[in-house]
């Protein structure tokens, strides 16, 4: 587990690192295409404000994404749910179980809201571990017992512990400037047919045509670099629950269990999909090429099974348990 | 016999100490636990539910708690030994802990027998 663990950490830094690198190298030669050889200065300007536009929306969106995370999803304060007698024994498992996991990975408690929504899920959010915040819906907490349920409470609020709030904030800093920079790069060549001071005829073509294509093709790769990450520090998040919880089978067994659920979560969409612990928007199984499965947001569940399996070694082979706590009366309304 | 546990762990001293006298109250309660079994009435009980959940979570914090100790103790002794701390650390006062919460009670690892005869 601690070698995933570091592996995982070390991989995805190099990964952003090699990213910047591509970002830089990408701007440097889009102005050189631009300003030719007369204004090779346009490469360090335009790049620095693409980049210092995208790193203030950025930022911006970083401070405020929790936030927006948790209006978009509808999610309430747990409090409301502790105050309801039909609903209290869900919610006090919650808490219970978010309070002692915030205890083991010694991070103040984060704050605990609830989603009224039948399809389990769950997310956590917060720029670090003194703003953060967890929620998950009914569902969910009606669905599993109470390893399960520390296991995915354990894996969301690995993501707080580890910053994956703010190295997503950073990728997506970098996927902004690159497409900033693509965008206005194509926009003007677009409207004007020929560039100022462009370099000597077949050079300078050629360079136009590099430029042209890097301006589609970066905005692309860029996109599946986010997504790489993104993936990466899922199954980290994944490792590290298992290892705040010491029973990687609670998570395995969660994660089973929210795999062969079909319901699709009512509020998902994209921008915040990626919080989730599993894939809010449903696509058809047999999810199709590998084209497309570059642009999830989540690994493929089997994959995470298996690999807390692996991790799980001496324990035997433990099947789903039964749904946990008290489930409130069908029918009764969520609190206001 | 809980709150002669319960006093133990007031007074206790060591890490080790500590954790036979938190040993001893799980017994206490696994025993409480046990007798209510023969009652169906109060097992159903809502009040008596939510204690169940209120001991059960707080047996789990009281579980974490210690397994972040053994894990800071941990992380403590590994970067003490890592190469550049290595050389250094004892002439600072880094001496090596080894005060890991341990389990106590003999019979920790089996599953209390409980019968409904």
């Amino acid at each position: 587990m601690y070698e995933e663990i570091s592996s995982n950490k070390w991989k995805s830094g190099l990964m952003l690192a090699f990213f910047v690198v591509f970002v830089v190298a990408f701007g440097y030669v889009i102005g050189l295409v631009w300003g030719g050889t007369s204004h090779p200065w346009y490469a360090y300007v335009g790049l620095a404000i693409g980049f210092l536009i995208a790193l203030g929306m950025g930022f911006s969106s970083y401070y405020s994404s929790d936030k927006l995370a948790l209006s978009t999803s509808g999610a309430q304060p747990a409090e409301a749910y502790l105050q309801d007698a039909n609903w209290r024994p869900l919610a006090i498992r919650f808490e219970n179980a978010v309070e002692g996991l915030a205890i083991a990975a010694g991070v103040p408690k984060p704050q605990v809201y609830i989603i009224n929504d039948p399809a389990p899920n769950a997310f956590a959010t917060g720029r670090n571990p003194a703003h953060s915040s967890v929620a998950a819906t009914t569902g969910l907490l009606a669905m599993m017992t109470d390893a399960e349920l520390q296991g995915v409470i354990g894996h969301e609020m690995s993501h707080v512990k580890n910053y994956d709030i703010l190295l997503m904030t950073m990728t997506i800093v970098l996927v902004g400037t690159v497409i900033l920079i693509s965008d206005i790069f194509l926009r003007t060549f677009w409207f004007s047919d020929h560039n100022s001071g462009g370099g000597d005829g077949e050079a300078g073509l050629i360079f136009m045509i590099i430029g042209i294509v890097l301006a589609i093709l970066a905005p692309l790769i860029a996109v599946l670099i986010k997504f790489w990450i993104g993936r990466k520090r899922e199954y980290l998040a994944d490792a590290n629950g298992a290892l705040l919880t010491r029973y990687p089978p609670g998570l395995a067994n969660a994660l089973r269990k929210i795999g062969s659920d079909t319901k699709q979560l009512k509020r998902a969409n994209k921008a915040t999909a990626h919080l989730y612990i599993a894939q809010p928007l449903r696509t058809k199984e047999g999810r199709g090429s590998v084209m497309n499965r570059m642009f999830d947001t989540h690994p493929p569940i089997e994959d995470r099974i298996a690999r807390l399996d692996a991790m799980a070694g001496q324990f035997q082979e433990i099947q789903p348990g039964e749904g946990g706590g008290a489930r409130p009366p069908a029918g009764a309304p969520a609190p206001q | 016999m809980v709150t002669q546990a319960r006093s133990a762990i007031m007074s206790a001293g060591s890490v080790a100490e500590s954790a036979k006298a938190e040993g001893m109250v799980t017994e206490a309660l696994k025993s409480l636990f046990a007798v209510a079994e023969n009652y169906p009435d109060l097992k159903a009980n809502q009040n008596f539910l939510a204690l169940q959940e209120e001991l059960a979570g707080t047996e789990n914090k009281i579980s974490y708690a210690r397994q972040f100790y053994n894990d800071s103790v941990m992380a403590y002794d590994v970067a003490r030994q890592k190469f550049p701390a290595r050389i250094i650390a004892s002439s600072f006062g880094f001496t090596e802990q080894r005060d890991y919460f341990e389990p106590e009670t003999p019979g920790y690892k089996e599953v209390p027998k409980v019968s409904f005869s």
